[in-house]
């Protein structure tokens, strides 16, 4: 079990920060969520939903030489488009290894457990459950 | 009187509700804090009313580790941090037409804060109105606030209490699919928690959002006495409990019924289904029918 890169980065720049600032940080990310590419902004239906969190976020993986994760939140859950831009950028470019290799409980290294709780944070953990099952089956 | 005005005297109690209009001519009133209280904890951040403080239900109001709302020495230090004396107006305001901004309410009513407001149509209604937003964090001087006791017998009904009040009337505002037991939390949210779907034994179901208008607004007087009063067969109640899942959606039908209605005496279940649902041994009724009274 290990984190990418990108992911490792992100973890290590929520650990340098006082717990109260984290949040904002995690707005930053909120604020990053790329656009879907317009050939899933025109084709829902190819979108997958994730049940575990409480507002709609839906994500698409897509593999070819390597691993890339659109998703997609409402501007009113920016804690839920945080969490998916997170992982989206983190895992972007990522080998099938190196994206299955990401601990399930990634995102409680992200420190959040006290200024998001740890309620919040199981939809994260939904979420890259979902993002794995989708790298394995377009990687079998 | 302004439209919004007369409108609200109609309820039982219209120093309850205050306008968007009304907050936006407040924003510098030095005797009143605007408090936004929202699902997502990142969405204050994303842009609020200027001057408005945050007050987060999960991370702020609920005790990290004992099932329980902060104790009397944690709620003092919150609102003395965010600049609210124990006599300032505080109007409320939040997402999802006012869900978590009743239950902050209600959480200050707990600890007999009772300056309280909400701002009718929340946070969609300001911002439908093409009103000012700000990423700015409001900085507000901290003042003293006096550490009170909490008064947990008056608004508040635990597990036992509940049990005694069966054949009393008791309102189930969560959605049909939960009160029927098909499921255990609200549709589009993730299942999680209670052992046993279903309801207590003798629940009426009036669903919250019933309440509110697409706006975000409250119902008017007569819709929703309609809807109480008639239909949930509450027209002379004088003890109702209230529950849904975790006693967030229950506070707003608890605002309903309080302040607007004038129910004489509503109590929330806070312990609701995760509780009721996962208790050794309490009956529980499964199906659209509110099921009777079981023998004891």
């Amino acid at each position: 079990m290990s984190l990418t890169t990108g992911l490792q980065e992100t973890v290590d720049a929520f650990q340098a920060m006082a717990e109260q600032d984290r949040l904002e940080l995690l707005l930053e990310f909120a604020d990053e969520l790329p656009e879907l590419p317009a050939r899933y902004a025109e084709h829902p239906d190819l979108l997958e939903r994730v049940a575990e969190c409480q507002s709609p976020v839906f994500l698409f993986v897509e593999v070819d030489d390597a691993v890339h994760v659109h998703a997609t939140a409402p501007a009113e859950s920016p804690t839920t488009r945080g969490f998916a831009s997170i992982l989206a950028q983190g895992l972007e470019g990522a080998t099938v290894e190196q994206a299955l290799a990401v601990p399930d409980d990634m995102p409680r290294l992200l420190g959040l457990d006290r200024v998001v709780s740890p309620l919040r944070l199981r939809g994260m953990a939904g979420m890259l459950g979902r993002i794995q099952r989708q790298v394995r089956e377009r990687s079998a | 009187m302004t439209e919004a005005e007369a409108r609200f005297a109609d309820y039982a109690a219209p120093e309850r509700l205050v306008s968007t209009d009304w907050v936006a001519a407040h924003l510098d009133d030095p005797d009143v804090v605007i408090v936004e209280s929202d699902e997502d904890v990142l969405l204050y951040e994303v842009g609020h009313i200027p001057g408005a403080v945050k007050i987060d239900w999960h991370t702020d109001l609920n005790d990290p580790v004992v099932r329980d709302y902060v104790a009397p020495e944690a709620f003092a230090k919150l609102l003395g941090e965010k600049g609210i004396g124990r006599d300032t107006t505080v109007v409320l305001y939040g997402d999802k037409s006012n869900w978590w901004a009743t239950y902050a309410l209600w959480v200050f009513a707990l600890y007999g804060h009772d300056a309280t407001k909400i701002m009718d149509g929340g946070r969609d209604k300001w911002i439908a109105e093409g009103r000012e937003l700000t990423r700015e964090p409001a900085g507000r001087a901290a003042v003293d606030y006096p550490v009170v006791p909490r008064d947990d017998s008056t608004l508040r009904a635990f597990r036992d209490d509940v049990l005694a009040h069966l054949g009393k009337p008791l309102l189930d505002v969560r959605s049909p699919e939960e009160f029927s037991g098909e499921r255990t939390t609200a549709p589009a949210y993730p299942e999680e928690g209670a052992l046993r779907a279903g309801h207590i034994p003798s629940a009426s179901n009036v669903p919250w959002a019933k309440a509110v208008n697409d706006d975000g607004t409250f119902r008017s007087r007569a819709e929703l006495e309609a809807l109480y009063l008639d239909g949930a067969g509450l027209r002379d109640a004088d003890d109702v409990i209230a529950y849904c899942r975790i006693g967030e959606r229950s506070s707003h039908s608890w605002f309903v019924l309080t302040h607007l209605l004038g129910l004489p005496k509503v109590r929330n279940y806070d312990g609701s289904w995760m509780e009721w649902g996962s208790l050794v041994g309490v009956p529980i009724v499964t199906g659209s029918e509110s099921g009777g009274v079981p023998a004891r």
